[in-house]
């Protein structure tokens, strides 16, 4: 390995192939470790895509050099993106081995009750998993409806016109430098259109995706719900994922058209080796109405803020969200309500948990336009810190641009109140009982917004990472 | 048959000493009544045997079934038999109530033996029936919204999934109507037997007029200072407590003073120089 004179020009540019597969795999399947342009353009050649893109994703690294990292908010400057492998084609994607997965994550899923072949499709072991019969009737059900539900790479390839008018157009390139980067290397995601009218009220799962890839490092996600359509998507699964990939950069894009309804629910819940930073934002046309339900439990360091920007009169955002942050953990999450058109309604409600050492933040914005009549908005964010050793900040920003708007806003930051506990303990709970009950109602406004499975799996987790906060 | 026994119990609070010297014997199968003026502390000797952390005890002990309950948690004393059924029962947003007292009942089985969801569930609405709770309560969660009689009734609904062996009530009549301290009292009066001991502590004649105390106490100043029966109650009722104060000799209570508070730029109608 390494030492062959006869290396081809691809070769040469991309690396070696990491993992010492048998030379009966000959093509490249990894773009190696490091980031340049030909790096990019390799990227996209593998993948056989239209210039169009091509070149996006070359003026996309171009914005990713531009910008430095964000002046606010959690160090990002330890990142080495030299050390960082951008592309492995999925469909040869190493296999690690299941001996190799943290005991940690396994007790994780035995406790959670995950069927072994889908635990081994999460930590990485098998790349591909079907979810049998379930998935086909579903699929089918919405192709008959015109609804599209692929990976993102098969939608570029067999829908390029639509993918092209929406693609980029919500988040940039030039947003910021993770953006950028994700714009630049993308691959993976989901894509999802909605035809106008068409409503969808069963939860739609990335489980039931055709050519189903693992969750990757640098997803790119595009959800089109034309006028009068309806969407409930939930993505990935709550359970933990581990991963070797150091870096985390999705991109998340939705349009909601006029009296459309899209919700969109995910926890995230990364090994705690990964830094996660994504980009979610939503456009919503006039009396749409747009619905985040974001859960953070893993990862070691989160960046996450869910954006609806409501353009039309009468749109209306919401976003409910959750962070857990636990030993070694920095959770720096929030939303960001941007009103443009008249009458525009927005709600967030944030619940945040710090424990054991943990740190978590709520980072808010939301401002109401020159134009934003009459708009309303509502904020409320609580925290609770379970010990001495974990800590807490909320940094909203409210800006109200016109003499017409109003906002609200409420926080509080509070231990697990005594009465409470001692109420609880008076029954016969122990300290830690009554302490994860108390934080289980803290955080039901959330799992009430989930799917059964899902709302019975995050309170299980939450009740893990509780498991002996209280001294 | 249970006993709880306190013996020249002192506490305090903050550094006040609030129950100076307070002897009681309470057996299984007895009804005791706690009666007494506003800040003697009546729900002190409450809040303490159960064991809230505000409260110091200073000298004495508490003992259930010879077990020393000073150092025990408040969650311990529950599981060995202990409940107070409280003046103000605490709103846990979030957790329903059917989900607590499951959670509860769960707490008092021996170590490794499971609820019987299907068993529970059916006592569970058999006790609510009987405290003419709607039946949609269980899935509201714990006290929040709750009018004052619920919560007061949603204490006895526990008591009687609990079964324990001493139980404290503190002023559970406060805050109901006529009806509910009927449905109230009759329930209570049905938990009677030889296996459970009761404090009622109150200050009216109505509740122990449904449920019937076999004897009677009256804490002045932090002590006993007098134990009789039914009969006590009655004179209470029509005379108050001043014909005691004046055979014990104690001066008329007073109120503790109340120091006013300068709240910034508010002003206040204080006498004297304004401070400069």
């Amino acid at each position: 390995m390494g030492n062959n004179p006869k290396k081809h020009a691809g070769e040469t540019i991309v690396g070696e192939y990491q993992y010492g597969f048998s030379t009966e795999t000959p093509s490249v399947v990894s773009t190696g470790r490091g980031l340049s342009r030909d790096v990019v353009a390799e990227i996209s050649r593998i993948k056989g895509e239209p210039n169009w893109m091509l070149d996006l994703r070359l003026r996309a690294y171009e914005e990713f050099l531009r910008h430095p990292n964000p002046a606010w908010g959690p160090d990002l400057s330890h990142i080495d993106f030299s050390d960082i492998v951008y592309f492995i084609k999925s469909s040869e994607k190493v296999e690690s081995s299941w001996e190799e997965v943290p005991t940690a994550i396994k007790d994780t899923f035995n406790r959670l009750g995950i069927p072994e072949a889908e635990q081994k499709f999460l930590s990485g072991v098998t790349t591909q998993f079907e979810s049998e019969a379930v998935y086909h009737s579903t699929i089918r059900e919405l192709v008959d409806q015109g609804v599209i539900f692929l990976d993102t790479d098969s939608a570029l390839r067999n829908h390029p016109d639509l993918f092209r008018r929406y693609f980029g157009t919500i988040v940039a390139a030039s947003d910021n430098k993770y953006a950028a980067l994700n714009t630049a290397v993308w691959s993976g995601g989901s894509f999802i259109y909605v035809p106008k009218g068409v409503r969808i009220d069963k939860p739609l799962q990335s489980y039931f995706r055709i050519n189903s890839e693992r969750m990757g490092q640098f997803e790119r996600t595009l959800i089109i719900v034309e006028d009068e359509a309806s969407l409930n998507y939930v993505e990935g699964c709550t359970a933990p994922i581990y991963s070797a990939d150091s870096l985390h950069a999705a991109v998340v894009e939705i349009f909601v058209g006029n009296r459309g309804y899209c919700r969109y629910s995910t926890i995230q819940n990364w090994s705690t080796n990964i830094i996660n930073l994504v980009t979610k934002r939503a456009l919503v046309e006039s009396h749409g109405h747009m619905e985040w339900i974001d859960g953070n439990i893993g990862s070691g360091l989160n960046m996450k803020y869910p954006a609806c920007i409501l353009k039309g009169d009468y749109a209306k955002g919401t976003t409910i969200s959750i962070a857990f942050a636990g030993k070694g953990q920095y959770q720096d999450t929030g939303a960001k309500m941007i009103h443009l058109g008249k009458h525009t309604t927005s709600k967030i409600v944030s619940k945040s948990i710090a424990a054991k050492g943990g740190k978590v933040n709520y980072r808010g914005l939301v401002t109401e336009g020159p134009h934003a009549l009459f708009s309303k908005a509502q904020i409320e964010c609580d925290t609770i810190i379970i010990d001495r050793e974990s800590a807490s900040d909320t940094l909203p920003r409210n800006v109200v641009q016109n003499f017409r708007g109003q906002i609200e806003h409420e926080a509080t930051v509070s231990k697990v109140s005594d009465e409470q506990l001692y109420y609880l303990m008076s029954r016969g709970l122990t300290a830690d009982q009554a302490t994860e009950m108390i934080v289980m109602g803290f955080i039901e406004p959330f799992a009430r917004e989930l799917p059964m499975e899902y709302a019975v799996e995050l309170n299980q987790l939450i009740k893990l990472e509780m498991t002996g906060s209280i001294g | 048959m249970s006993i709880l026994e306190i013996k020249d119990l002192v506490v305090s609070v903050e550094g006040k000493v609030i129950l100076e010297g307070i002897n009681l014997t309470v057996k299984g199968g007895e009804t005791h009544a706690i009666m007494g003026p506003n800040g003697t502390g009546k729900s002190t000797l409450a809040q303490v045997i159960m064991g809230h952390p505000k409260y110091v005890i200073e000298n004495g002990e508490i003992r259930l079934d010879g077990v020393l309950l000073n150092e025990k948690t408040v969650d311990e004393r529950s599981r060995l038999g202990l409940f107070l059924g409280m003046q103000n029962p605490v709103e846990v947003p979030g957790v329903t109530n059917f989900d607590f007292v499951r959670a509860a009942v769960q707490a008092h089985l021996p170590q490794g033996q499971h609820l019987r969801l299907g068993k529970f569930i059916l006592s569970l609405e058999d006790a609510a029936k009987e405290l003419k709770m709607g039946s949609g309560l269980a899935h509201r969660h714990l006290n929040e919204g709750f009018s004052g009689g619920e919560k007061k009734r949603n204490e006895i609904l526990q008591m009687k999934l609990l079964r324990p062996k001493i139980a404290l009530l503190d002023e559970i009549d406060s805050g109901l109507d006529v009806d509910a301290l009927r449905i109230v009292g009759e329930n209570v009066t049905a938990m009677k037997s030889p296996e459970l001991g009761m404090i009622l502590i109150t200050h009216y004649q109505r509740l122990l007029d449904t449920i019937v105390p076999d004897v009677v106490h009256i804490i002045l100043q932090g002590r006993i200072v007098k134990t009789g029966g039914r009969e006590l109650i009655a004179k209470i009722d029509a005379e108050g407590y001043d014909w005691l104060k004046a055979e014990l000799g104690i001066e008329t209570w007073e109120e503790p003073e109340k120091t006013p508070v300068s709240l910034g730029t508010c002003a206040t109608k204080k006498p004297g120089p304004l401070r400069g």
